[in-house]
């Protein structure tokens, strides 16, 4: 243990603590902007700096071990006056139109200034105003309000493999920007939209299209129906001002209901229709010698990953479509039908903690007429609580209101499909029973839970013991591509996501999100699977009658059709 | 030198970044990095095309567009300042009809302005590729010039 004061405050902290982290364990606030929990110390922007005696430098107490003895003041007037200036010269070449930007009362930077009580500023503005990189349907990047923090950086290089963005130029000619000054494009992005989850101001953020929303909702010839994906339900009341890990599943329904949609679904509707063909898939495979390791289709930001980077294993993927598409697809087939409405009056919206998912709706392959696309517009999370705000709900207290029909039961084993180790163990829950006709005792398959990066487990099926693996971030997901591409893999069964945590963490769920913060969500989404009284997706009642009436069989002739796609190569 | 020649000389280690980059620039024609040469080394090393874009940018030695066939670098510093290495300077823009950081439009020379070239002590200096020419006047700039036009013809 280590002895200082900070701030006449005697204090304890454990050796190689930061200075930053004694104070904040002690209740004592230091502003930051590049650190960012669970990324890697930047010191990059000074804004932490406080005077440790004896020491005529301030020193960035971010990346500054706490010693035996010190003596560190975090608020003298030396320290506020340097923190000021420092936030001065960053606002002095930054495009501070606060009410244009999207980012305004959800920025790092701006209540940094408030905090400090800049209103105006004593250096004359040096923005030169760079265009701005919007030609993608995901991300938009404007670099005008970039501070060059390195958060981006450190997400996209470190934790994702991918190495998108760097610092270009140097001095007052040094931009955050892809190689080349280039713009995003599907050839090297995956749109996972991890960057725009840690950029602290509106420099990288999703492409809005709530506005295409009002639009449709407005339009009385249309029919305006939505999804909500799972990992919605544990993280939009976050958005919304409550705690991280809020069970809000049927509060969504309601602000949605309120927001004049005509029907609202339940992805995890489609995840256990996933799960049905899925799980046959992988059977289908080991009884007939198919391509193994079968691998995961229904993260959009790991396929985007797969074309990139491993056109030589796209035939391992399983070619399912995503539980989002699936949705689209009957939306526009089996509903309609159904409902007696004509296909092009019916208007798809998915609520998803994603922003890759905006990419995956609009693919040529996402279209079963070959026109249209199945899914119309996707929101982030984030978008949905916009237009929860703009509507004035308050949706803490809003009455809540089960999902519609005909999609209307789900099961615990969709639900889960939002947490690392869901989709593996929802479908590990069916393909165990089908096959060895025989129910789980124990339906919890813990060892693939958690969120370690990859996870490994055994279980038997058919008589026949199969080794299975699970990974979440893209730099994990590269250590078992490898493995496949070299012929290496021990598994016979691999699933991927892309984020960190899986979709609970996606790049479109709340700002703020840190490792503490994910593992409430993920607390949650198991508990909401607790909570079911159906856990295993083929004893969805809704979905048995929807093989009964319409597909048939899985991997049937109108599955194909309808529910079933497959990539193909983007290298280079 | 071929691209994979020059590459499999070095250990596939990212360390190694600079001297590659360095190597690839000398042995090039038109003393650059081109972009198919970021793809290969992004692949050899394992590392983004981004990072070494990146150290490209920052480092006003390593270049990412072609220049001319002769680079000629007229140091700028104090002692070659006040020995009046401007009218040097004037005298190439008046020979080549380009100022610094541009080329010729027939690829044959670029002219840059450039910190002390270590031969201040017979200022005024300047240096074509790996040729440092010292104790500089218009004239001699002139010669210089038309020689160097001279051998390509
Ligand atoms: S979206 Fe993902 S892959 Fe693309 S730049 Fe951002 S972090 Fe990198
Ligand atoms: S884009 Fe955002 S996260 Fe990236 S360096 Fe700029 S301010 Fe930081
Ligand atoms: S893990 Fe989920 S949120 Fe992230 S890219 Fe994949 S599908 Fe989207
Ligand atoms: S937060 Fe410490 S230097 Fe940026
Ligand atoms: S100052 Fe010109 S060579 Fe040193």
């Amino acid at each position: 243990m280590v002895n200082l004061k900070i701030n006449n405050i005697d204090i304890q902290a454990k050796e190689n603590t930061t200075i930053l982290e004694a104070a904040r364990q002690n209740h004592i606030d230091i502003p930051t902007l590049c650190n960012y929990p669970d990324l890697s110390i930047k010191s990059e922007c000074r804004v932490c700096v406080v005077e440790i005696n004896g020491q005529k430098k301030l020193h960035t107490s971010c990346s500054t071990v706490v010693k035996d003895g010190m003596v560190v003041k975090t608020n003298s007037p030396k320290v506020l006056n340097s923190r000021k200036t420092i936030i001065e010269l960053i606002l002095a070449n930054h495009d501070a139109n606060c009410t244009a930007c999207p980012k305004n009362y959800n920025c790092e930077l701006q209540s940094l200034a408030n905090k400090l009580g800049i209103d105006k500023n004593r250096f004359p503005t040096v923005l030169d105003i760079q265009p701005i990189d919007n030609e993608n349907p995901v991300l938009i990047r404007n670099i005008n309000r970039c501070i060059k923090c390195g958060r981006c950086i450190d997400m996209c290089k470190n934790v994702q493999s991918m190495g998108v963005l760097d610092v270009m130029g140097r001095s007052k000619d040094m931009k955050i920007t892809p190689a080349y000054g280039k713009f995003l494009t599907d050839e090297f992005c995956t749109y996972c939209g991890q960057c725009s989850s840690v950029c602290p101001v509106g420099a990288i953020i999703e492409n809005d299209d709530t506005d295409r929303v009002w639009e449709a909702l407005n339009n009385p010839s249309l029919h305006v129906i939505v999804q909500v994906a799972p990992a919605v339900r544990v993280s939009l009341g976050e958005e919304l001002g409550m705690e991280p890990g809020s069970i809000v599943t049927e509060k969504v329904v309601a602000a949605l209901k309120y927001l004049g949609f005509d029907g609202v679904f339940d992805t995890d509707f489609t995840a256990d229709l996933t799960i049905i063909e899925e799980g046959n898939e992988l059977i289908e495979r080991i009884t007939n010698g198919g391509t193994l390791p079968m691998m995961t289709s229904c993260c959009p930001g790991w396929i985007n990953f797969a074309e990139q980077k491993y056109p030589e294993i796209l035939d391992n993927i399983s070619s399912c479509k995503s539980p989002q598409q699936m949705f689209g697809a009957l939306a526009k087939s089996y509903y309609p039908k159904k409902m007696k409405l004509k296909p092009d009056d019916i208007f798809v919206v998915s609520i998803m903690p994603c922003t890759a998912k905006k990419y995956e709706a609009q693919r040529d392959e996402m279209k079963i007429d070959n026109v249209h696309s199945d899914v119309d517009v996707v929101l982030t999370t984030r978008e949905l609580g916009k237009m929860i705000r703009q509507m004035g709900i308050n949706f803490e207290n809003i009455e809540e209101v089960p999902f519609d029909k005909p999609f209307g039961i789900t099961t615990g084993a969709a639900a889960i499909f939002g947490a690392t180790g869901g989709v593996m163990e929802a479908a590990l829950r069916t393909v165990y029973e089908v096959v060895n006709k025989e129910e789980l005792t124990d339906i919890n398959f813990t060892a693939v839970r958690g969120t370690e990066g990859i996870k490994e487990a055994e279980v038997e099926i058919g008589g026949q013991k199969i080794k299975v693996a699970v990974a979440h971030t893209l730099e994990n997901a590269k250590t078992l591509s490898e493995q496949v591409k070299n012929g290496t893999s021990p598994y016979t069964f691999i699933e991927i996501m892309t984020c960190p945590g899986g979709c609970i963490g996606g790049g479109g769920q709340p700002y703020g999100t840190t490792k503490a913060v994910r593992d409430k969500r993920i607390e949650a989404i198991y508990q909401v699977d607790e909570n079911m009284p159906i856990r295993k997706s083929h004893k969805n009642p809704d979905i048995i009658a929807l093989y009964d009436e319409y597909l048939l069989k899985p991997l049937g002739k109108k599955s194909h059709h309808l529910l079933h796609t497959h990539y193909s190569s983007r290298k280079k | 030198m071929k691209i994979k020649e020059i590459l499999s000389k070095y250990p596939k280690e990212s360390e190694y970044l600079i001297e590659i980059l360095l190597e690839i620039q000398s042995s090039s024609k038109n003393h650059y990095i081109s972009s198919e040469d970021v793809e290969q080394i992004s692949k050899y090393l394992d590392i983004p095309e981004s990072q070494i874009c990146s150290v490209t940018s920052f480092y006003t030695l390593l270049s990412m567009n072609p220049k001319g066939r002769y680079v000629i670098q007229v140091c700028h510093d104090v002692p070659c300042f006040v020995n009046d290495t401007t009218s040097i300077y004037e005298k190439l823009v008046d020979m080549l009809a380009i100022e610094d950081g541009e080329t010729t439009e027939d690829n044959l020379f670029t002219l840059e302005i450039t910190e002390c070239l270590g031969c201040c002590n017979e200022a005024p200096a300047m240096r074509v590729n790996d040729q440092v020419y010292t104790s500089l006047t218009p004239k001699k700039v002139e010669k210089i010039v038309k020689d160097l036009r001279g051998e390509e013809k």
